[in-house]
């Protein structure tokens, strides 16, 4: 028997490089987009959602919570569009748990590809699927009679600072991803998550009328920040920079804690 | 561990291996899945991987794959090592799992088109191999339709031409037709065969003789984690016998003093089994066929029928270790050497 072994084919270094990364992870973002096209209900907590929540509300509790339900319309539709990021960061987990589940991700870790690129197509799609639920909640909300009190410049930072905030939540999102056994399982525990931080801040109405110990709640939640600063920059009214400021420090934070465990433990697993 | 024969080297130049796996330790605790396994697989050939469930043969295949690393040993897959090339390892493999692992959501071509992007194939290139591929395994008429819509077999042929799309210089299929009707399992061998015909060398996992005789040139047979025979399929065949002789005897009572008889006079391989009413007998040549006929006929028992097939995981075992799959309990007393 002999020993000779089968020489390497090709002699091409181990390092991928920025082309090769952008290529794959391209080509797993409109792998996550086809998902999305062939999988229509997975889009309903995205799109969906925010549209219910603002006809929910603006009809059947704007009167009663803001005298009319113009006003409300201007309270509510801003803080709706903050909280979207949060939404798509948790599909993040849940896509990434069904790949490990289904046996996918070991077909991509037999392929010379960055670990990273599939990590970054998940979160590339879900912004994409942000930017669409940000456009329908927007133009819905205008069919109804909302309106934009300032320009363009501050939809765009409207949109760009609740993205920033999802980005961090990703890193949340993908931790529970990895922890949980089922799909249904990271969905479950996010609503868990999501429900009380979303009623429990600013988004649907004024905390000064809440208890005092629901008060300290909400004052800290950076739900609260994030819609007001929303509100700021849509409406033109109240400070900006405090509340921006806010969700820029929480986000940091957040990434700071979490992005290392979730790395961590996406390294390992892959 | 029981050498069956030294392999030959058939073609009498120097043969390069493809696979080369020394020592490999994988535990999970205190289950030794792979405890110290060595194997070869040369260049252009088939390996067949054979042992019951729980052996080790996926956890062997995963590491051979990258996708888990080893406590201990080496294993140099094309030239790469596992542990400090993986990337340029991955080049060279093509998997297909004991479990699908295409993308339900996605269309057939969609998956196929997938995985030449993220080979880097240009996309012109990727869309031509896609096609070429989803003809080949007959899934042309299937290729827009999500793969949650296919049956288990067109899903196994998904897989299959998946691990193709990078022409891959060795392939590992893990159990590739478990599961499968014999009518898909024939085409998925098919498939194999002509893979191997274009000069892939495989990697094949199994759990029936059957399928490693059919693919196979040689034979590693393992059972927790351990190598326990190896050597060349026809050479594991004339120890065990290409095939078995199964015994229908009218008075199913007759069973137990049926294998006694035999046992008597020096054919100790012959296990029977209540469930079935059949004694069966591996065969190693003519006159052990001849011997085996004219023991029972000449005590007299009465015989229902008679019949020959391909060895069991079971038999195979029987007769490599002298020990049933069932109860090879690591007893060093019990393992003796089978009468050949
Ligand atoms: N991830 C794991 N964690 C714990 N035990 C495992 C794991 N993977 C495999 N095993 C154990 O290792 C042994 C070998 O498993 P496996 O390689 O899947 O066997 P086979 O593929 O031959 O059926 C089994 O006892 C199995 O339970
Ligand atoms: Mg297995």
């Amino acid at each position: 028997m002999t020993t000779a072994t089968l020489a390497p084919a090709r002699a091409e270094d181990s390092r991928i490089g920025l082309s090769g990364t952008l290529r794959h992870v391209g080509a797993l973002t409109r792998r996550n987009l086809m998902r999305i096209k062939a999988d229509p209900e997975s889009m309903f907590d995205a799109v969906l959602m925010p549209v219910i929540f603002t006809v929910l509300f603006v009809y059947v509790f704007g009167g009663a919570m803001a005298g009319d339900q113009d006003t409300y319309k201007q309270y509510l539709v801003p803080g709706l569009l903050g909280q979207t990021g949060l939404t798509l960061a948790m599909a993040v987990g849940t896509g990434l748990n069904s790949d490990f589940q289904t046996g996918v991700m070991d077909r991509f870790r037999t392929l010379p590809i960055g670990r990273a690129s599939v990590l970054l197509s998940k979160i590339a799609a879900e912004t994409l699927r942000g930017l669409l639920s940000f456009a329908i909640l927007i133009g819905f909300a205008m069919c109804i009679g909302f309106e934009v009190k300032t320009g363009p410049l501050e939809v765009l930072a409207t949109i760009g600072l609740a993205l920033v905030f999802g980005m961090s939540i990703v890193w949340i999102s993908m931790l529970l991803g990895m922890a949980l056994r089922s799909a249904q399982a990271v969905q479950g525990v996010a609503m868990l998550v999501l429900m009380p931080m979303q009623f429990g801040s600013s988004i649907f109405a004024p905390t000064q009328t809440m208890p005092g110990w629901l008060q300290s709640f909400t004052k800290v939640n950076p739900l609260s920040a994030l819609a007001d600063a929303s509100r700021a920059l849509l409406n033109g009214q109240g400070a900006v920079a405090h509340p921006v400021m806010i969700v820029l420090i929480w986000s940091a934070a957040v990434t700071a804690v979490f992005a290392p465990l979730a790395v961590a433990r996406f390294r390992k697993r892959t | 561990m029981t050498r069956i024969a030294t392999a030959p080297n058939d073609r009498g130049a120097a043969v390069g291996n493809a696979v080369e796996v020394r020592g490999i330790v994988k535990h999970y605790g205190t289950t030794k899945a792979l405890d110290g396994v060595d194997l070869t697989v040369k260049e252009g050939t088939v390996l067949g991987v054979l042992g019951p469930n729980g052996a080790g043969k996926t956890t062997l295949v995963r590491v051979l794959s990258t996708l888990i690393k080893p406590d201990a040993g080496t294993a140099v897959v094309g030239g790469y090592d596992v542990l400090r090339q993986p990337k340029q390892l991955r080049r060279t493999i093509g998997l297909t799992g004991q479990y699908a692992s295409v993308d339900e959501l996605l269309s057939g071509y969609e998956n196929l088109y997938l995985i030449g992007r993220l080979l880097d194939l240009p996309r012109r290139e990727a869309r031509a191999r896609a096609t070429e591929l989803l003809e080949r395994f007959s899934l042309t008429e299937a290729a827009k339709r999500t793969a949650k819509t296919y049956s288990g077999g067109m899903r196994r042929r998904l897989d299959l031409a998946a691990s193709m799309i990078g022409r891959p210089r060795v392939l590992y299929l893990d159990e590739p037709t478990t599961g499968l009707d014999p009518r898909t399992r024939n085409e998925v061998w098919d498939e194999v065969q002509r893979m191997v015909a274009e000069g892939t060398t495989v990697l094949l996992t199994t759990q029936y003789m059957e399928e490693a005789e059919q693919l196979a040139n040689e034979l590693t047979v393992i059972d927790r984690g351990k190598v326990i025979a190896n050597g060349l399929v026809s050479d594991l065949k004339a120890k065990v016998g290409g095939q078995t002789l199964q015994v229908r005897p009218a008075r199913p009572a007759d069973l137990p003093e049926m294998a006694r008889c035999l046992r008597e006079n020096g054919v100790s391989t012959a296990t029977y089994s209540a469930d079935t009413g059949l004694l069966a007998v591996p065969i190693t040549g003519e006159e052990q066929l001849t011997a085996v006929i004219g023991v029972l006929g000449g005590r007299g028992f009465a015989i229902a029928g008679i019949d020959t097939k391909v060895p069991s995981l079971d038999e195979v075992f029987l007769a490599i270790t002298g020990k049933p799959v069932a109860d090879a309990e690591p007893v060093p007393s019990l393992a003796k050497e089978p009468v050949a």
